[in-house]
């Protein structure tokens, strides 16, 4: 099959019009979904008129609502499930199997347990102080996530990477770090137990700007990395010998990637809490649409944001007063189930 | 294995149990030498060590003991009926079932007696641990370690959406789940574990009129069937002992994971593979463990850390151990 090719000096990419067609139309409904769900207040406001309102336009009302009070919950939920979907279809190609994703794995629940531990014993109590208050927080569930991409590494690793040893593993690394957050949860004083439930479950309700800054900050920082250094996916599927006789460095290649895949979902973790499914289904819906052999990175980002805020808005409609993450832990859990049913019929086949 | 090793490590385990209990009643926030705890369980004269050993430290010890009967007991039936090594009732997502039907009973229905919602916690374990064995084994071959933690993690999942979905309708809720769910055995009096007795009992005698049929299904379900056992009577029994036990504990503590994980293979190094001595060995086992981690969690760091997360932060590593041995991931 002949390929249209897009070179830049030293650098080239394939371009595969399925794959481009699949992010733009995603990237498009993303635009509708996130302006729906702006739109979504006390004061309701219309599509058309957000967009008007984003592009530059608008009354100062219109402006002062959505700039103020409404844009940092939808742009959150844009930053987390790009994040998400990036860092999803990252560990199902490293694992070379679907059921691997950064809830599953352990990471979510290892930044959580970071997020939650400097917000106890760090003694922030909510109100932001400062920039060094700000960025805390996501520094602290970063390192928590990075520290359980470690663990998860050197423990999963015997003479290679088994996609199922490395899910076992995650499953305890999880139980941990699950334990540490509910214990950290007891012990201090988060009087307020909406916010507690914030880390137990994902929410984008409470979401203002002081904490978009830093994560805008640490994806822009996070995403060109990791697209760059996700050249080696593509021989990695293959296995290790043959990924050795392509010529890529199997270990420290997968090394880098699941390190800069743990980092993105620690950071989206950091941001909202674990919203749980969104790195799991994801990278198989992108994956299913644009017919790849492997997870598409782009294609994932851009739906997994549209997944995020749809289902915010959706848990904004049908269940006023819960999280996002509670319905995508619910929606999400039953497609596991589906999932290993799946793998388990193939890998027998 | 001698009968008479067996015997000698069983002396040797009760002596252990009997100074785990000694230390849980004299050890705590307020040290009391065993002379006073002996007055004060003979001669009560109403003095404040009298209340603190009469109210709260004998309850709990006594409550830490039964739970820890149970939960290694239930671990040793799963481990045995899943012929999976990485079986735990709290991994495996029955805790999480049980844990479910008490929120929605608690938080919806409104009920707030232990003996209330004891019946949901039964209800709640028998629901999952049925759909993780039947979830572990659909395809037909028969449930494998990863098959059936994978399932468990799957339905925990779930479980753990819809109790968040339950609890965050109400502030109050939220304030009493955040504390119940870490699994503790303090704070609670003799009627809770007075209540829980009976249904332990039961499940304990349930477990030790399984095992004969344990041994003989060890050698897989065809062998089994062969040798005229009746499989199906085997592991219905082995349900409901493994719920009775799992449910009552969730509903009396909160979850506890990973105690019924490790215990078994502790208890197995002893007795070797013969059901008859692997679960009561593995109750006691169970016992000891829990009221060590128990006192451990009291002294070292002021009661502030659970006993449930203690267990679950020690037993973790050990799964991980587990799994990285030889030939266990796999499909």
């Amino acid at each position: 099959m002949k390929r249209k090719v897009f070179s830049a000096g030293p650098v080239a990419w394939v371009i595969r019009p399925r794959v481009a067609g699949v992010a733009i139309i995603a990237a498009v409904l993303l635009v509708l979904v996130a302006a729906v769900n702006i739109g979504r207040g006390s004061s309701h406001i219309g599509v058309l008129d957000v967009l008007e309102t984003l592009l530059g336009g608008g009354t100062p009302r219109e402006q002062g609502i959505i700039f103020d009070l409404r844009l940092p919950r939808t742009l959150t939920g844009i930053a987390v499930g790009a994040a998400l979907g990036l860092a999803g279809a990252l560990f199902q190609s490293i694992a070379r199997n679907p059921l691997a994703s950064p809830d599953v794995l352990g990471i979510t629940w290892g930044a959580g347990a970071g997020a939650v531990a400097a917000i106890v014993l760090g003694g922030y109590r909510g109100q932001v102080s400062g920039l060094v208050g700000a960025l805390g927080v996501p520094l602290a569930g970063l390192l928590g996530g990075l520290a359980a991409g470690v663990l998860l590494y050197g423990l999963s690793w015997r003479r290679g990477i088994d996609g199922y040893r490395m899910v076992l593993v995650g499953i305890g690394i999880s139980a941990v770090g699950y334990n540490i957050v509910y214990w950290l949860l007891t012990v201090g004083d988060v009087d307020d137990a909406a916010r507690a439930t914030t880390w137990i479950v994902g929410n984008l309700a409470d979401v203002g700007w002081e904490s978009v800054g830093p994560t805008l900050l640490a994806l822009a920082l996070l995403v060109p990395v990791t697209l760059i250094c996700s050249r080696t996916v593509g021989g990695l599927q293959f296995g290790d010998d043959t990924a050795r006789g392509l010529g890529i460095r199997v270990d420290a290649a997968r090394g880098t990637l699941l390190l800069l895949a743990a980092a993105l979902a620690a950071v989206a973790t950091a941001a909202a809490g674990p919203i749980t499914f969104v790195a799991l289904a994801t990278p198989q819906i992108a994956l299913r649409l644009t017919r790849t052999a492997q997870p598409p990175l782009v294609g994932s980002m851009v739906l997994g944001a549209l997944l995020t805020v749809g289902a915010d808005l959706a848990v904004r409609l049908l269940l006023p007063t819960l999280p996002v993450g509670v319905l995508t832990a619910i929606l999400g859990a039953p497609y596991l189930i589906f999932l290993f049913v799946r793998t388990r019929r193939e890998a027998r086949a | 294995m001698t009968g008479t090793k067996r015997l000698s490590s069983l002396a040797a385990l009760s002596v252990l149990l009997l100074v785990v209990c000694l230390a849980s009643v004299a050890l705590g926030a307020r040290p009391i030498p065993l002379g006073a705890v002996w007055e004060a369980i003979v001669h009560p004269l109403g003095t404040e060590t009298d209340i603190i050993v009469r109210s709260l430290r004998v309850p709990r010890t006594v409550l830490g003991v039964l739970a820890g009967f149970a939960l290694g007991a239930a671990g040793a039936l799963m481990q045995g009926h899943t012929r999976n090594p990485l079986a735990d009732p709290g991994l495996l997502g029955v805790t999480q079932g049980a844990a479910f039907a008490v929120v929605l009973a608690v938080v919806v229905l409104g009920v707030h007696s232990l003996y209330g919602f004891i019946w949901f916690g039964f209800a709640g374990a028998l629901v999952a641990s049925v759909v993780v064995f039947v979830l572990g084994a659909v395809g037909g071959r028969g449930a494998t370690p990863v098959t059936l933690a994978l399932a468990g993690a799957a339905v925990s999942a779930l479980l753990g959406g819809l109790i968040s979905a339950v609890v965050l309708g109400d502030e109050r809720g939220m304030e009493t789940y955040r504390f119940w769910h870490v699994g503790s055995i303090a704070g609670r009096d003799y009627a809770v574990a007075g209540q829980i007795a009976p249904f332990l009992v039961a499940g304990l005698l349930l477990a030790a009129v399984n095992t004969p049929g344990m041994n003989t299904l060890a050698l897989g379900e065809d062998v089994a069937t062969a040798l005229g056992q009746r499989v199906l009577r085997t592991r219905i029994l082995g349900v409901c002992a493994i719920t009775l036990l799992t449910g009552s504990v969730v509903a009396a503590c909160g979850p506890i994971a990973f105690l019924g994980l490790v215990v078994p293979h502790l208890a197995r190094a002893i007795t070797g593979p013969d059901y008859r001595w692997l679960v009561p060995f593995a109750a006691l086992i169970g016992a000891i463990l829990l009221l060590a981690a128990d006192v451990l969690g009291r002294v070292l760091t002021e009661d502030s850390f659970e006993v449930g997360i203690l267990l679950a932060v020690l037993g973790a590593p050990v799964f991980v151990f587990l799994v990285r041995r030889k030939g266990l991931a796999h499909v």
